[in-house]
């Protein structure tokens, strides 16, 4: 068997969880490892944050991350970036093709306008939770708040723009086993939600779980496929390694 | 849209031109209008705004563009607070069109986007940073700098998914006018970029006009 270091499909995983849908959760990824989203029915959401745990200040920037790349989707080669200038994961992998980055999260009005109220007190874990008390909940665990909350990331969810600048949400855009993996330039800090797209047309308010799987990813070579997607992303990686000067080359 | 403002400007109550590469901080009060002049054309106002009375609630880019399901200001939009409250409106704009997703020049995505050794180079953020420590009543932070609108800035979206920077479709003379919803800080950065053909490597002035 081959070590398969720059194909995270047979690289080793070194855990697998699932997050319930309408949940959030968050982990610390190590540099070196990835981060492997799977969409277990079709129809997943997953807002994410990213924080550099060395310094919660340097945060996830969608802007930053979009021009730098002069893309207004995120697909296999882009690269995520905090608004230091730095990478704190690539894209390694993706069969789903569009994951947007503008939409924001849903809030408590927001569900309720759409789908209704469904309060814990009468249906515990089964209620409609939303994306923006969820992160809230995420990041106070951190000692962060609301002014910290950045431009999320819509993984599995797309949104088209017109020649007017208007909006239109995807439908269908991730099936049942669609995957997207992140691999982790930088030791991160990941918050997570499986919360529904603030856009979504869905009738019933879609409740959608995920599996995650650490994995096994190896060194980034020269030739490395999101190192080379644009220039700008070689630069991002030449900031990352000054910012890793004479630390351990990677993590066991 | 374009939507010309029947304001005159000398009935105003407050004038103030912002150089390239210096910032602008003031609370425009609930009710009054201000107006953002380009003065030589295509330049960049890179622009947050605050609650006056609780900075941690402040304008939200992709509130915003939810809200209005498109992703380019003109007159019209409404600009969206973080607690989904309506913050400003636009009420004139003869530009037609200014960005939110582009966010504003630092020193560090200067690297990225244009090289390494650039990195000293002076920087919108750069601005903010020192608006905030310069302005300490305000009790504001790294924390509360988030992404922020590019007033005269051209970004158009692909069907395609990709995002162009456009030559401005700003000119000498454009302005866009807001009316506060809020007790609102209004902090401006005048970009001083010079590594981006869309203000012809060369920032200007912008001017600030605001009444009651």
């Amino acid at each position: 068997m081959t070590t398969g270091l720059h194909t995270p499909l047979v690289a080793k995983v070194l855990y697998e969880d699932k997050i319930d849908a309408a949940a959030h959760w968050s982990l610390r990824v190590r540099k070196g490892t990835s981060l492997k989203l799977i969409d277990v029915e079709g129809g997943a959401n997953v807002g994410m944050l990213f924080y550099n745990p060395e310094n919660m200040l340097e945060r996830y920037n969608a802007p930053d991350t979009l021009k730098g790349q002069h893309t207004f989707k995120l697909t296999k080669g882009n690269c995520l970036y905090s608004d230091m200038g730095r990478i704190f994961c690539s894209i390694v992998d993706d069969s789903v093709g569009w994951h947007e980055t503008v939409c924001g999260n849903t809030t408590k009005k927001i569900v309720e306008e759409k789908w209704g109220e469904k309060n814990y007190q009468e249906f515990r874990n089964e209620w409609n939770q939303n994306g923006y008390n969820s992160f809230l909940v995420e990041l106070a665990k951190y000692g962060l708040g609301k002014k910290d909350m950045a431009a999320n990331l819509n993984l599995f969810s797309a949104v088209g723009v017109d020649d007017e600048g208007n909006l239109q949400y995807l439908e269908n855009n991730s099936k049942a086993g669609d995957s997207v993996t992140l691999r982790f330039e930088m030791d991160t800090l990941v918050l997570m939600h499986t919360c529904p797209h603030p856009l979504s047309t869905a009738t019933e308010y879609p409740r959608k779980p995920v599996t995650y799987q650490i994995l096994q990813s190896g060194e980034v070579e020269d030739g490395d496929f999101c190192r080379n997607y644009r220039d700008e992303n070689a630069r991002g990686f030449q900031n990352n390694e000054i910012y890793h000067l004479g630390g351990a080359c990677c993590h066991d | 849209m374009i939507k010309e403002s029947e304001l005159v400007v000398s009935q105003a109550s407050f004038q103030e031109t912002v150089l390239a590469g210096d910032y602008f901080m003031k609370v425009i009060k609930k009710g009054q209008t201000f107006r953002i002049l380009d003065l030589a054309g295509n330049q960049a106002a890179d622009t947050l705004f605050y609650n006056a009375a609780d900075p941690s609630e402040r304008y939200s880019a992709v509130d915003t563009i939810r809200e209005q399901l498109n992703v380019y200001l003109t007159a019209g939009t409404k600009l969206i607070s973080n607690e989904n409250n309506v913050m400003l409106e636009i009420v004139a704009d003869t530009c037609g069109r200014h960005d939110t997703l582009g966010g504003a020049c630092a020193t560090e995505s200067n690297t990225i986007r244009y090289s390494l050794d650039k990195k000293c180079m002076h920087a919108c953020r750069d601005s903010w940073m020192l608006a905030i420590a310069e302005n300490e009543q305000y009790g504001m932070t790294k924390r509360d700098i988030t992404h922020n609108i590019n007033f005269f800035m051209n970004v158009p979206v692909t069907k395609e998914g990709g995002l162009t920077f456009e030559d401005g479709i700003s000119s000498p003379g454009k302005y866009v006018e807001l009316t506060a919803h809020m007790d609102t800080i209004v902090l401006l950065s005048n970009c001083p970029q010079l590594n981006n053909p869309c203000n012809a490597y060369n920032p200007t002035p912008v001017e600030v006009i605001i009444w009651d």
